[in-house]
């Protein structure tokens, strides 16, 4: 927070610019995409580590086998509420904080299009939050349904499982109004001579992802309502005794999840291509490339949805469709690792934190993308479907792949964003202990997959054990870790060295090159010109 | 310093016992397509594993050799249609390599012709129902529900080598038969899964979709509910006893009789005791899961039977409850039950823990009820 309040000095000239509010109000108030952007990245951090203790309960469960600390319908609320949070209330907020704070400043705009709205967008989360925790508190707990809510299970579950469908509306609402801000920013406010194929890889990935949102959001909204109408208004859309069929559900349900990787992955992606390049001190290898790549991601996104779905019985050609039409997105990603070393080969590199989580991320995200190669095969996923191989397989791509990126980005943008340096000792130290742990916990788990261990399961037969234990010392380990990211955080905020004006030598894009170090709360009142 | 020694050696000792027990890769396959999808894993990881180093070595190549700190001058290329051309052709060329066998392997799997058994089973939360219904063994119908003790599984006795994979009633089929497998499922989703067998079907309630396994070796194969269907996901095993031919009909011919012998006689008339002392097994086997041994339930999914205004209200009401379920609660419906079972569980709970109608419920009055 204070990381706003040392660049005060800067903006004095303008006179009134926190928007004539102190303490708490400006917080509410403010219509500031930095602002508004650091409260997103808090937000998100405060449900990592509501997600991330509901994991270590699920770990601690499993370090033995037989029931020793939950019971096995609390087990179910835990990974049920485990993945939304950290799905919808930790990695997306992430993510949209890092678009505030930065596509303004990487397009060369004074701020977001919608500036209130932007407002409004965040103010959501922390309601669409508080319901999901208040849902533990109702009879009958929170929905013990998986994050992906199937039906009809749902139907089952008690008021819990009202408040967790009004959350999702609710972070729907907030991602798809921010969405169109980011959208409408990128496409009407970038400064003179920015054309798109000039703009940063980023704003092209987040770009990108807006449309990816707008388009699927409404289709969880539906999903989620339907269900909804089927708990108490009598209609039966996944109900077959009344013509309906829980398979439709599904359906439904990964026409939205399956983009929603992508919506998780491709801002990532932009973050890692701002990274590599900068600490390669050598422009990205192939950036149209890398364009077309992420759109045609994108685009295949929309028609693969059932091969979470190889085992609900659907027919042979449907099967076939769905498996090659999945392994199609091996190129456009494999265009994308490929550009990634390419850009680091014969590169003048160097590996301070966030270039060290890029490199770290560009390692494992691949090895979970060569996993999800493995699943798309429809022989192979029918023996792995609902096992820990595919648990490991998407905690690889989601935090491998998107944490780290994330990580990646606080440390290189926090100079530019506190006017300070972060500690570069222990910030190495907090990548290695991640990048170990997270092996630890998440790589074992493709040999449980293997053998035969189910997801979702209190307590295992012995057979399991080992990897188990192994897998909730893992656990332990990456949490606590993460308190020393924390730390690495405050630390700079409070006393880190002054950044120079240009911390990393290799950086290109505006707010590096444009604008001084701290950023001003204001940037680009005038917008500059780049013809 | 010895102490330190001997607290070593434990330790090692106990890394090399837990790595010799550590389960790492698929099961041994029992059926020809499982024996398939091995084959197709196996050359799908040698092709990633090559793919993976190639790309890394490039990498780490490139992070041992052009650090700056080694004095590495940073070139300024970029851009390359040739070898952007060729990292999308060639990617594309190995994935119609590994495609055309896969293809193979999804057009076997999904041959559910010509089988020599059909058995349907039903996923119930938390116990498989099996049906033989065609082929050697017609007629033959029961509920396989999880063995292990409670106690195993809370800690207060030791785990069994089957813990959590163990059956009171095992599917029994014959060896080198086509068995095809039709799922569907009463409340829930959840999903019928032999590893050994390559065979995973998602059980639809309301739907009935289909599998096969033409199993190569007899032996015991074990394995669990794979979908999530609620609190006790974790409990319901699969356990498929795979025998020779002759076995086979010795065994059809035993369970039969077994039937036969069990089954009640739904003209007569009970008294409360013998309903009573029946109904405590039909609701040890088919209730306790959710309402518990002491009736309380676990308010609010699984409400209390003893005192409930239903159990002491009028026995209609309660009989139409138990036979056609509660929509939209986890409350099913139990007409599967006979007339005896039900009239005796019914009886159980009217006149067990606080409760005392003493009343005795007759099957007669429960075949009244059926539509």
């Amino acid at each position: 927070m204070s990381a706003v309040v040392d660049t005060h000095g800067h903006g004095h000239e303008h006179g009134d610019h926190h928007g004539g509010y102190s303490g708490l109000m400006r917080w509410v108030t403010t219509t500031n995409h930095k602002d508004i952007g650091t409260m997103y990245l808090w937000f998100s951090f405060i449900m990592f580590m509501v997600g991330g203790v509901m994991a270590l309960v699920i770990r601690a469960e499993l370090f033995s086998p037989g029931l020793q600390i939950v019971n096995p319908d609390f087990f179910n609320q835990m990974t049920t509420m485990h993945g939304l949070i950290m799905v919808f209330g930790a990695i997306m907020p992430a993510f949209v904080g890092f678009a505030n704070w930065l596509i303004p400043m990487q397009i060369g705009a004074p701020d977001m299009a919608f500036a209130r709205m932007n407002n409004w967008s965040f103010w959501i989360l922390p309601f669409a939050g508080a319901l999901l925790i208040i849902s533990f508190f109702t009879p009958g707990g929170a929905p013990g349904v998986g994050w992906t809510l199937y039906a009809p299970l749902t139907v089952q579950m008690g008021i819990g499982m009202d408040l967790t469908i009004f959350a999702v509306h609710l972070l729907g609402m907030s991602s798809i109004m921010g969405s169109i801000n980011i959208v409408t920013t990128i496409l009407n406010m970038r400064a003179p001579g920015m054309t798109l194929m000039r703009m940063p890889l980023f704003c092209w990935t987040w770009l990108i992802t807006g449309y990816l949102l707008i388009a699927v959001m409404p289709v969880l909204a539906g999903a989620v309502t339907m269900t909804l109408t089927d708990r108490h208004f009598g209609t039966a859309f996944f109900n077959a005794a009344g013509g309906g069929d829980p398979v439709l559900y599904q359906h439904i349900f990964w026409f939205f999840g399956h983009p929603e990787v992508y919506i998780i992955a491709l801002p990532a992606f932009g973050v890692v291509s701002q990274i590599i390049p900068a600490f390669s001190r050598k422009p990205l290898f192939g950036y149209a490339s890398m364009v077309y790549a992420t759109a045609g991601i994108a685009i295949l996104s929309f028609i693969v949805w059932a091969h979470h779905m190889y085992t609900v019985g659907m027919p042979v050609t449907g099967q076939l469709f769905f498996m090659y039409a999945t392994t199609l997105i091996a190129i456009p990603t494999g265009v994308k690792v490929f550009n990634w070393v390419a850009t680091m080969w014969k590169g003048s590199l160097t590996f301070e934190t966030p270039m060290l989580f890029a490199a770290g991320f560009l390692f494992l995200f691949t090895l979970g993308g060569f996993t999800g190669l493995v699943l798309s095969l429809v022989p192979i996923d029918i023996q792995l479907h609902d096992t820990y191989y595919v648990v490991a397989h998407f905690h690889y791509v989601m935090v491998a792949g998107a944490l780290f990126a994330a990580f990646g980005g606080v440390y290189f943008w926090l100079p530019k964003w506190t006017g300070r340096m972060y500690d570069e000792t222990l910030g190495k130290w907090h990548f290695w202990l991640t990048m170990i742990f997270f092996n630890v916990t998440f790589f074992v788990q493709h040999f449980s997959g293997l053998a035969g261990m189910p997801r979702r399961i209190p307590d295992y037969p012995l057979m399991f054990e080992t990897w188990n234990k192994v897998s909730s010392i893992g656990a332990f380990g990456f949490g606590i870790s993460q308190l020393l990211f924390l730390y690495v955080v405050l630390k700079c905020i409070r006393s880190g060295a002054k950044a120079p004006e240009k911390p990393w030598e290799g950086a290109d894009s505006l707010e590096w090159t444009h604008l001084p170090t701290p950023a001003p709360y204001h940037t680009f009142e005038t917008q500059p010109d780049l013809r | 310093m010895m102490l330190k020694k001997l607290g070593l050696g434990a330790l090692l000792l106990t890394l090399s016992g837990l790595a010799l027990a550590a389960e790492w890769n698929l099961q041994p396959a029992a059926s020809k397509m499982a024996a398939d999808i091995h084959w197709v894993h196996e050359m799908v990881m040698v092709l990633v594993l090559v793919l993976f180093v190639g790309v890394f070595g490039f990498m780490f190549w490139s992070c041992y050799a052009h650090r700056k700190s080694v004095g590495h001058k940073a070139a300024q290329f970029h851009e390359n249609t040739t070898v952007e051309i060729l990292w999308t052709v060639i990617p594309a060329i190995i994935l119609v390599i590994i495609a055309v066998p896969v293809t193979k392997v999804v057009v076997a799997q999904k041959d559910t012709s010509a089988a020599d058994l059909t058995i349907k089973v039903t996923g119930i939360q938390w116990k498989w129902a099996y049906d033989y219904l065609k082929g050697e063994g017609e007629g033959i119908s029961f509920v396989s529900m999880l063995a292990t003790s409670r106690a195993q599984i809370e800690g207060s006795a030791p785990k069994g080598e089957n813990y959590l994979l163990e059956v009171d009633n095992e599917l029994v089929v014959p060896v080198g038969k086509k068995v095809r497998v039709l799922t569907t499922a009463a409340d829930v989703v959840h999903s019928w899964w032999v590893p050994a067998f390559g065979a995973k079907q998602d059980a639809i309630p309301g739907f009935i979709r289909d599998t096969w396994f033409r199993a190569d070796r007899t032996g015991t194969y074990r394995s669990q509910c794979v979908e999530l269907c609620g609190k006790d996901h974790g409990f319901m095993p699969i356990v498929v006893r795979v025998v020779p031919q002759e076995e086979y009909t010795k065994w059809v011919g035993e369970k039969k009789v077994a039937l036969a012998k069990a089954a009640d006689d739904e003209t007569k008339s009970y008294t409360l005791e013998q309903l009573k002392t029946r109904g405590e097994k039909v609701y040890a086997a088919n209730c306790v899961a959710c309402h518990q041994a002491s009736g309380k339930g676990t308010p609010p999914a699984f409400p209390p039977l003893d005192g409930s205004k239903v159990v002491l209200g009028p026995k209609d009401g309660q009989i139409d409850i138990v036979l056609n379920g509660r929509p939209k609660t986890a409350m099913q419906a139990f007409d599967r039950l006979n007339n005896v079972e039900l009239a005796a569980v019914i009886t159980f709970t009217r006149n067990n823990w606080g409760n005392r109608t003493g009343e005795a419920i007759q099957p007669a009055e429960i075949k009244a009820r059926r539509k």
